[in-house]
């Protein structure tokens, strides 16, 4: 057999693995395998290219390899949980990074290009890693609060000059693709398109970082796809296709989760809350305040609990103490589950992996489909650092930013005891009804302190 | 952009790539990709994205064709940087979704 159809093959083993791979990412017990096949794939295909004839030189990949490795190691064995998203936003970057300079390097290196309509797929490559590449750095900058991101930079003409910039790009993409190869065209391209993923991040922020964090994975997928065609490669396709596909998944479940189309995510502001109810409406003199020891009591003879945790517990750190209150009330026979909004972290599933980390177990961990019918049957519930996702305002309100948001129906428990340092509003910016409501205790205090004080008046009782 | 891509298909009459079998490939992949990921559960969404991220890696297919060209320039330095980026997005991808895996799997 020849060289090349052996090559061929291992690209299609490798693409095979990929699939198997994500396949065993469909349960928590199988995933560590499906993990380590997708790796495999990867591994293979590599060897199969360093063994390929066009393949001469090895110095520079070597070089490359080891850079690439050792940081790449680093950067997996260093990061905290909490900073998940972060990392996820600076690999997608790569990726798309790596897609725009295979692609400049595929216009330098073939002239004429290797096939006709390799220009089409050249601008392609250009366009879509670039908008990944810088969009994905603001997108690090922001979920790492770094000074410079913390708000959007203001500039008239914010959306008129989007619009222009992406037809600029798709002009020049055009341009380019029409016409024969060109570096300078190539290079204008990306510059268009490193602006354009500069400007459209720029003003998303707070609750809609999850949406454009499943949008960047997928710009990156489709990003290895684009050059796979530059190449005529059908590894790169094959595994673009299943990241993009994932990636436009994970996108409109957080879109859906939160009630808000795509379009409204990229280019709208929140609606403002003009019609609502005021703070001082909605909670005036009706906020019960509570302390560990009440707290603890309401736990007696309960026979289920419910824990819903916000992004405010990982602020806090109380992962691990809210473990231990998981653990302790266990203990004493009551079945405890955790009630994980979509939108609960800051990427999809954020909130299941810090818990994971804090050695809760995934069987515990209930989507809010499974959880929402439990609640009328549940004594207590805990809400830690959440506040939007558990306000009933959005099944009763219609004028309300929030309305039709799918939430935690936790106001429907016996009980609900609140975690939270102060009254003020989640992202949405809105009063919540579910404080003052009959069946409701404020717990103020710091989220770690609060649980690890609860666990200790549980233990005194 | 697809009036371009249809006449680009059509000048290119006698290529040597066969640009449709490439777009059923990649449109077939797609299809594959919504079946399976809508059946992976919520819980395993950031493992998910950081495994499909190092899947997307595969670009350093191309960046070693690129680097490893033997061609002194250009070329060479930019596959070498797509290597060291690519590399990055695979090493750390793969490394950091088995470290959050085996969370999940741990056992008391």
């Amino acid at each position: 057999m020849a060289m090349s159809t052996l090559i061929l093959l291992a690209y299609l083993l490798a693409a095979v693995l990929f699939i198997l791979g994500l396949k065993g990412l469909t349960h928590p017990r199988t995933a560590v395998r499906g993990n380590l096949l997708g790796a495999t794939g990867m591994l293979l295909a590599v060897v199969a290219t360093l063994v390929h004839q066009e393949v001469v030189s090895y110095q520079l990949i070597l070089v490359g390899i080891v850079i690439g490795a050792a940081a790449g190691t680093l950067l997996a064995l260093k990061i905290q949980m909490t900073a998940m998203p972060q990392m996820v936003a600076l690999l997608n970057g790569f990726g798309g990074g790596a897609s725009v300079l295979v692609a400049g390097a595929e216009l330098v290196r073939r002239s004429p290009p290797a096939w006709s309509n390799q220009a089409v797929a050249v601008t392609a490559s250009g366009l879509i890693g670039a908008v990944t590449f810088w969009g994905s750095l603001v997108a690090f900058g922001k979920l790492q609060e770094l000074g410079f991101f913390r708000r959007p930079l203001e500039y008239p003409f914010r959306q008129p000059g989007n619009a222009l910039l992406a037809l600029a790009a798709v002009a020049l993409a055009a341009w380019g693709a029409a016409a024969p190869q060109s570096p300078a065209l190539y290079l204008a391209l990306v510059l268009v398109a490193s602006i354009l993923g500069l400007t459209l991040v720029n003003p998303i922020g707070g609750a809609d970082m999850p949406v454009v964090i499943a949008l960047l994975n997928s710009y990156s997928g489709l990003a290895a796809a684009a050059t796979g065609f530059v190449l005529g490669n059908t590894v790169l396709i094959i595994s673009g296709a299943l990241v993009g596909a994932s990636g436009l998944i994970l996108t409109s479940i957080m879109c859906r989760a939160m009630n808000r189309s795509l379009a409204h995510v990229l280019f709208g502001v929140l609606g403002p809350a003009e019609e609502g109810a005021t703070a001082d409406e909605t909670y005036g003199g009706r906020i019960k305040a509570t302390t560990a020891e009440e707290v603890a009591m309401l736990y007696d003879g309960a026979r289920r609990a419910v824990i819903v945790p916000g992004y405010g517990m990982a602020v806090a750190q109380a992962q691990h103490a809210v473990r231990e209150l998981a653990e302790t009330l266990q203990s004493r026979g009551i079945e405890v589950e955790f009630g994980i909004h979509p939108v609960a972290g800051r990427m999809p599933g954020h909130m299941n992996v810090l818990l994971a980390e804090a050695e809760v177990s995934y069987e515990q961990l209930k989507e809010m489909d499974q959880i929402n019918p439990t609640f009328p049957q549940t004594d207590v519930v805990l809400v830690i650092g959440a506040n939007d996702v558990v306000n009933p305002v959005a099944r009763t309100d219609p004028s309300s930013p929030i309305a039709g948001m799918p939430i935690l129906d936790v106001d429907k428990a016996r009980t609900v005891v609140v975690i939270k340092r102060s009254l003020s509003p989640g992202f949405a910016g809105i009063p919540n009804p579910l404080f003052a409501a009959d069946n409701c205790l404020m717990y103020f205090g710091d989220g770690k302190k609060a649980v690890l004080d609860l666990v200790a008046a549980l233990k005194e009782q | 952009m697809w009036g371009i891509w249809l006449l680009a298909s059509q000048q290119g009459a006698g290529q040597s790539m066969p640009l449709m079998a490439l777009v059923t490939v990649f449109v077939l992949a797609i299809f594959v990709g919504f079946e399976i990921i809508t059946k992976i559960p919520p819980t395993l969404h950031t493992p998910l994205m950081s495994g499909s991220n190092a899947i997307s890696g595969i670009t350093l297919v191309g960046a070693i064709l690129a680097a490893g060209s033997g061609q002194a320039g250009l070329a060479s330095w930019l596959g070498l940087l797509a290597i060291i980026l690519a590399t990055i997005n695979v090493v750390g991808g793969f490394l950091v979704t088995h470290r959050m895996l085996g969370m999940f799997r741990r056992k008391k």
